[in-house]
């Protein structure tokens, strides 16, 4: 688990201090060095306007990673609160929330989103927004499963004889038992924000041009990719370390025995 | 099982509804709603677009809309296409033997794949053939499908020209290799996303299986190990992953629609972005409806399949 974090931390760590680490202006054009491949001075290459491509790189790592990190917790605030409602309060409203649920599960999200990012043409917050409400529906499922078990072995029942009322029972009591599964279905959100963002952005509806994102960029090679090919390599290399540092913690946390 | 398969068709009829209204509310809910493109075109007059707005009847309270837009849909009247003009279902049925034929080519490489791989890296747990096989899965599930055809394209198409970019065929040639040559690509990037995700599945659910008791009962009867894992435990590990494939079989109408776009393969995924670019609203909305249904009641089918193979399921 240790190394995925390192890698995810490092990644954070430059998306932050990007114009430390960044040795370009992401959107500096350079029209005496376009097209160049890579080498000591321009790592990844530059592209067609002579910007340097490591550059991008990293300020378009801003971009992705805060796309994929807020939108999972949008996703998860949205699940825990549906999910928990739900295993909660049972009968009529369990059924009917988790129908929609269902609902939603069966329309394809990257179809769904690429609709929403023609019609409202989305800034990157409210792309965020976006993915994330596409994809709190796993996390409903698991926080709804486990507040009903939860709930049939007396445990809701024992605290209310206490004394608790609702909220604290749903807080102190039903949560933190729910808390593991939680993080794994968040870990899988942000791997899924991350690849929607990039597939949004490479069909030109996520995030716009001339601001990097490694979707973006992508977009941007596929025109160039017999005669600059070293375009698509780093955008995509930097999304597969990602998804797959996440997946990897995320089944470090399954594995884990409950505490 | 008749009356398990009756009682799931009952369950999956109002998951339809809800289904389609959450499409149509989106569609509707739309800043200018259906008719966002006229309203961006100077050539459009105010007052034309409020004969347009009556016409399509898009003056009446919303649920009436709904409804005859329902009504419509399931007497197969999908409206015209915004870009030509033509039926959307004629639109639609023109693209869907390319995307069954990818599809299926696809689904079956992965299932070729998945099967003989999860087993052997569910007996081989920890050894060498599993840690590879769980390296590469993991990849495989983390790697962004239109990335990885960009890069065969590159290799395979660019750089050493055995193979080509996109397409379904190379106008003029019409034999079977130019045909199987076109669609070696995507099927690749399609049927490595699918086994990747299935594979780690059926292992997981083939180590379950084989850590039970009757597994050890089977063999301290004296069944060789053959016998035990491919007659007992697959039959017990099989179910789960029949619900996923099917239901990821469901999504690939549209599913496609990356690998369709990066290789310009002339089907359902290629329309929805050829519709997208030209804000086809009917098209859109008939295709988001069709792969939505596909998913319902491809999980229906996933049920009914499950409940052949586990006859405990249906109990349930």
């Amino acid at each position: 688990m240790r190394i995925p974090v390192l890698v995810l931390v490092v990644l954070i760590a430059c998306a932050t201090a990007a114009p430390l680490v960044a040795p370009y202006a992401p959107e500096g054009i350079d029209l005496a060095r376009r097209r160049e491949v890579p080498s000591a001075t321009h790592w990844f290459g530059t592209d067609e306007l002579g910007r340097d491509v490591f550059s991008r790189v990293i300020y378009g790592a801003r971009v992705s990673l805060a796309v994929g990190m807020l939108s999972a917790v949008v996703a998860g605030a949205c699940g825990v609160a549906i999910g928990g409602v739900a295993g909660y309060a049972g009968g009529a409203v369990d059924a009917a929330l988790m129908r929609i649920t269902d609902g939603m599960l069966a329309i394809p999200r990257l179809p769904l989103l690429m609709i929403a990012g023609v019609v409202l043409q989305p800034s990157v917050p409210l792309l965020i927004l976006l993915v994330g409400l596409v994809g709190w529906m796993e996390t409903a499922r698991v926080v709804r499963a486990e507040f009903r078990t939860l709930s049939s072995i007396g445990f809701v029942e024992g605290a209310r004889a206490a004394g608790a009322g609702h909220v604290r029972v749903l807080v102190r009591h039903l949560f933190p038992n729910a808390a593991q599964a939680v993080a794994v279905s968040l870990t899988l959100a942000v791997a899924r924000g991350v690849l929607l963002e990039s597939a949004l952005s490479f069909f030109g509806v996520g995030v716009r041009p001339p601001a990097a994102s490694w979707g973006n960029m992508l977009y941007q090679a596929q025109a160039a990719l017999s005669s600059e090919p070293w375009l698509a390599i780093a955008p995509g290399v930097f999304i597969l370390i990602t998804t797959v540092s996440v997946n990897l913690i995320g089944d470090r946390l399954a594995s884990r025995p409950a505490a | 099982m008749i009356r398990f398969v009756a009682r799931r068709s009952l369950q999956a009829l109002p998951l339809l509804f809800i289904v389609s209204a959450l499409v149509f509310l989106l569609i509707h809910a739309a800043p200018g709603g259906p008719l966002a493109i006229y309203l961006s075109n100077p050539n459009v007059r105010p007052e034309d677009i409020e004969r347009l707005r009556r016409a399509l009847g898009l003056d009446r309270p919303l649920w009436l809309q709904y409804w005859n837009w329902l009504w419509a849909f399931v007497r197969g009247d999908w409206g015209y296409s915004f870009s030509d003009g033509r039926p959307v279902t004629a639109r639609i049925l023109e693209r869907t033997p390319a995307t069954i034929e990818l599809v299926s080519l696809s689904l079956a490489c992965a299932l070729v794949l998945t099967i003989p791989v999860g087993i052997v890296a569910a007996m081989r747990k920890g050894r060498w053939f599993d840690r590879i096989a769980t390296g590469l899965s993991m990849a495989g599930i983390s790697l962004p499908g239109f990335w990885f055809g960009l890069l065969l394209q590159i290799v395979f198409a660019a750089g050493l020209g055995w193979l080509p970019s996109s397409g379904r065929s190379t106008p003029g040639a019409d034999d079977a290799i130019d045909q199987l040559q076109h669609l070696l690509l995507p099927t690749i990037v399609l049927a490595t996303v699918l086994a990747s995700g299935w594979s780690r599945y059926l292992r997981g659910s083939m180590i379950d299986t084989l850590s039970m008791p009757f597994i050890a009962s089977a063999r301290a009867r004296g069944l060789p190990m053959r016998r035990v894992v491919l007659r007992h435990a697959l039959r017990n590990a099989l179910g789960p992953l029949v619900a996923i494939v099917t239901v990821d079989a469901a999504l690939l109408v549209s599913g496609a629609v990356v690998t369709e776009s990066v290789f310009a393969w002339p089907g359902l995924g290629s329309l929805f972005t050829e519709a997208l670019a030209r804000r086809d609203y009917t098209v859109l909305m008939a295709l988001l409806m069709l792969s939505a249904s596909a998913v319902v009641l491809f999980n229906l089918i996933a049920d009914a399949l499950q409940a052949l193979i586990d006859p405990r399921a249906a109990a349930a």
